[in-house]
Order: structure tokens, then C-alpha cells, then sequence
């Protein structure tokens, strides 16, 4: 999972076609953190920007080079920003399920369920995955938002659960049809994991948390180790050929073409799941049964239906429409862009955006104003790009 | 035939009183991978400035400000089917437009190879 980006590939104008950065400095009020491996990315060649508190890299080689490396091989993320809390105690299912609307009794150890945090009125403070990792769950959470989640989450915990940020854990992902066959080799038994589910391994006298996951669409896990030991394992993983660093730009792209949300653009706490298209993270038991955060909202919009909902939307031409753009049908404005880009494995412009429910049918031509032109646009099936996830045999 | 550049990385090159205009190779290093240019038709008047073209790389769109007055004589129509020739040629083959200047003066000011340099190095 992960929602990378925030503040970065945003549809902004600028005088000079160098100022894109100049910006996203200006944004950070404080000198951004430096991750466990910032002088590894930088000698790997990393553009470094400011992203979610943090100096990220952006991209090494090329954004599109390496988006088609992770479709084709693999990539090596280092997504340490992201927020890496767990919770335990005894109530910890029940407590969690009062915040979220995931059916977590029913998750069994060493299984993951994408799940959502929301306010009392139905809108998303965060989406995160849960893992139920056998004496506690493990929760991680978008980088930006982890410090408005672990508030939250303070808040609204009974005292008698334990809530802990794991802040000397980093996290790598490594993305691609080529993820299983490079991490077998390294840390033997990985391979027979399955999407969405996660165990903890023995690496050179490390503890690794494994799991078959990410937010590319693409097989691969999310590998979660102390900071002291993720150089070396970094290392170790980047001496097969067969893997490549990869920046903040290319997650983006490749989450875009996967059609997964990203917070803080494409959700936000003036969204609701049903609008999102994250039904299926209201499990179906606790729709009805309710007890959870933003029930009676939510359970509002699922019965009368949402007035917008997200989707997908390819272009004609190579023209690439972004977030902010007005989504028009005929003369009508019927939606506005969240994200939108050029996808480097469709080779033409895509978009997610959110559109009154009377035009989202798929294959409904629709129209995107960029610059004052109508740029000719079509709601698609998300993913836009088919999914690739191990499944097992 | 003199080459100047703005501090907007954008190169003109004269020969007689036309310009060819392009972004440096700086600058298509900055943007990265080009995905898509608009350029402006033949006969449009450009004053000093003012918005010419526009460039979108798969992290940004940017705006391409006419670098002198003029008057635009051919938009480099190879850029529509191939944006990708402003990173492999961002000052040969992927240039954006031709013009005639109509205040040579304007030139005035602006950089010269060397100097450019060092701006990028500053920068």
C-alpha cells in the first residue's frame, strides 16, 4: 500500500520550467527529516525532494525507465516515511474495529486487510493496511498523516491498549514480476507467501517483517527492518541484477495505472468510502452491524447512493490532464480530476477523478478542460492496468 | 551563428533575424521525461515574455515564455508525435520554435554559452 506523494506531481503552473521544486520548498514549513538511507539514494544517483516530511528521492535514472523496470523486473522503494504503529493489548480487535470499519475478528494471524480511519461524519482521515500479526496488529499508515493518525489514534484507544510507533523500523518495497524469484534467494521461504499476507523472517541475525503487498500493482512485498540493518539489506537485494532503485515519481505513476486511491489527493476527509469506490473495505458483516466511526454516515450514503464517485478515465492524444482539472459532460461541469498523468505502460494519458454517478458508467465519453481546451476523455475500468498479485497456485 | 540563453534555460539561436528556439539540455535534465509540447502555430505574434509553448514532463507542466518579440515563422511539428527528442536532442532536433525577430535589441542581456554555464553551476 503506501500513498507516496503528497505536495509533488501536483498540477501547478509555473514561470519557469525549472521551479517545480522551487515550490514544494516553499510548502515545508520545517527542514524536511532525512531517511535511514538518505546518503545511500544520493549516491545512487536520487533527485532528492521534500515530501511528507522528509527528503525523498524522486527518481534516479528517470521516472518512466523506472516505472517500466518495476512492470517488467523490479524496483526497490524506500517508503520509510510511512507511519509503522502497532497495537496491542487485550480489546485491541474490538478497539480497532470501533475506529475502523474492518471485520478484524475475522483476520486471521499473518493476514492483511486494507482498511480506512474515519471521522464521525463518514470522510477519511487515513487508509492503511492491518495486519494481524499474532499477539498485536501492525498498522501502517501514509507518511504524511501518520502524526494526525497516531493523535487520533491516542484519542480515541481505550487506555488499557498499547499504541506503539515504530519509528527506528524502515521499509522498503520491492515491486515486480522478478520481486519473488530476487527474495527467495535472500531470505529463503518468502516465495511462498501469498498477497496479503505477511510472517517474519531471520536475515544475518535481523528480524524482517514480510509481506506480500505494495501499492504498484504488481507482485511484491513490503519489508519492514530495523534502521541500523537496512543498508546492508538494501544492498544485498540491489546486488541482483534483476533489481533497481525506484523513486516517489514512479510509485505514482505506477499506483495511477493500478487505480489505487492516493490520501490526500484522491481521498480525503471530505470523501467517503462509498464515493472512494472502497466498499470493499466495509466488511459486509459490520455494514449492517455498524459500531464503528462514521457507521450511520456511511450507512446513509450506501443506501441512497453516492452523488459522486471515483473512477478511472483515459485520454485521447498525448496531452496529459492533472489533479484540479474540470471534468465536463457536453456543457456541464460533472466532476474534477484527483490525480492524472502520463502512464509510461499505456503510453497515453490516464486520470482518476471523481464525477457526478449519472456519467460514470464505463466507456462514457466525458471532456477534461486543461489550458481552456476539452481535452476528449473516457471513464475506463480501474485498475486501468491489470493487477498482477500472487494469488498462490 | 551566435547562441544566447535566458535564465529560464531556454536557448535562441540566430542566423540573420531568425531565432530558433529550444530549453537547454539543463533544463530537459531538470523536467525529465517530456510526454508532451505544445507550439505555437506559425504566424503567431510572441512578445517578449509572454507564454509561447507549453511543455509537461510525467512529474509537471511548464510554461515556455517567448525569450524575444517576434513573429513565430514554424513550430517544430516533430515534437507532437516524439516529445521524447527534447531529453535525447533538447538543443538540436527538439526545438520548439522559429521566429523572426522584431527588436534584435532584445538580445541584449542575455547569456552567452559560458555564462550560462556558470548559472547552471550556481544553480
Amino acid at each position: 500500500m503506501d500513498k507516496a506523494l503528497h505536495g509533488e506531481a501536483l498540477p501547478h503552473r509555473e514561470p519557469c520550467v525549472l521551479s517545480d521544486t522551487e515550490t514544494e520548498t516553499e510548502i515545508e514549513v520545517e527542514a524536511p527529516a532525512l531517511l535511514p538511507l538518505d546518503v545511500w539514494h544520493r549516491a545512487k544517483g536520487a533527485r532528492m525532494v521534500p515530501f511528507a516530511g522528509y527528503e525523498m528521492p524522486i527518481q534516479y535514472d528517470g521516472i518512466v525507465a523506472e516505472h517500466n523496470w518495476t512492470r517488467t523486473a523490479a524496483g526497490l522503494f524506500d517508503v520509510s516515511h510511512m507511519g509503522q504503529l502497532t497495537v496491542s493489548g487485550e480489546g485491541a480487535v474490538k478497539a480497532l474495529e470501533a475506529l475502523m470499519p474492518g471485520d478484524f475478528s475475522e483476520l486471521s494471524a499473518g493476514r492483511m486487510r486494507y482498511s480506512l480511519l474515519l471521522n464521525a461524519d463518514g470522510g477519511i482521515l487515513d487508509d492503511l493496511i492491518v495486519t494481524h500479526a499474532g499477539d498485536h496488529f501492525a498498522l501502517v499508515v501514509n507518511g504524511a498523516m501518520k502524526w494526525d493518525d497516531i493523535a487520533h489514534l491516542r484519542e480515541f484507544l481505550p487506555d488499557e491498549i498499547t499504541l506503539n510507533h515504530h519509528a527506528d523500523q524502515a521499509l522498503l518495497a520491492l515491486q515486480g514480476p522478478e520481486a519473488a524469484r530476487v527474495l527467495e534467494r535472500i531470505v529463503p521461504g518468502t516465495s511462498a507467501l501469498t498477497f496479503m499476507t505477511a510472517a517474519t523472517f531471520d536475515w544475518d541475525s535481523t528480524t524482517l517483517g514480510v509481506s506480500r503487498s505494495g501499492y504498484t500493482g504488481e507482485d511484491g512485498f513490503e519489508l519492514s527492518l530495523h534502521t541500523d540493518a537496512v543498508e546492508r539489506f538494501a544492498n544485498a537485494i540491489l546486488e541482483d541484477e534483476r533489481v533497481r532503485p525506484a523513486g516517489l515519481g514512479a510509485r505514482d505513476s505506477l499506483r495511477l495505472e493500478a487505480g489505487l486511491p492516493l490520501y490526500g489527493h484522491d481521498l480525503s476527509q471530505s470523501t467517503d468510502p462509498v464515493s472512494a469506490g472502497l466498499t470493499f473495505a466495509l466488511s459486509k458483516a459490520r455494514r449492517e452491524r455498524g459500531g464503528w466511526m462514521g457507521h450511520e454516515a456511511v450507512a446513509k450514503v450506501l443506501s441512497h447512493g453516492p452523488a459522486q464517485k471515483r473512477i478511472g478515465l483515459t485520454l485521447e492524444g498525448r496531452q496529459p490532464a492533472r489533479e484540479g482539472a474540470q471534468v465536463f459532460a457536453g456543457d456541464t461541469a460533472v466532476g474534477q480530476l484527483t490525480s492524472g498523468g502520463h502512464s509510461p505502460t499505456l503510453g497515453y494519458p490516464i486520470a482518476m477523478a471523481y464525477v457526478d454517478a449519472a456519467h460514470t458508467a464505463i466507456d462514457t465519453a466525458l471532456e477534461i478542460e486543461v489550458r481552456g481546451k476539452r481535452l476528449p476523455a473516457r471513464v475506463t475500468k480501474m485498475p486501468i492496468v491489470p493487477h498482477r498479485y500472487f494469488r498462490g497456485k | 551563428m551566435p547562441t544566447y540563453y535566458t535564465e529560464e534555460h531556454e536557448w535562441i539561436a540566430i542566423e540573420g533575424d531568425t531565432a530558433t528556439v529550444g530549453i537547454t539540455d539543463f533544463a530537459q535534465g531538470q523536467l525529465g521525461d517530456v510526454v508532451f509540447v505544445e507550439v505555437p502555430e506559425s504566424g503567431a505574434e510572441l512578445v517578449k515574455g509572454a507564454e509561447a509553448a507549453v511543455v509537461e514532463s510525467v512529474k509537471a507542466a511548464s510554461d515556455i515564455y517567448a525569450p524575444v518579440s517576434g513573429s513565430v515563422t514554424e513550430g517544430n511539428e516533430a515534437l507532437v508525435d516524439d516529445p521524447a527528442l527534447v531529453n535525447s536532442s533538447a538543443e538540436e532536433e527538439g526545438w520548439f520554435f522559429r521566429m523572426t525577430l522584431s527588436d534584435t535589441q532584445e538580445l541584449e542581456g542575455l547569456m552567452n554559452a559560458k555564462a550560462y554555464k556558470a548559472f547552471c553551476d550556481s544553480q
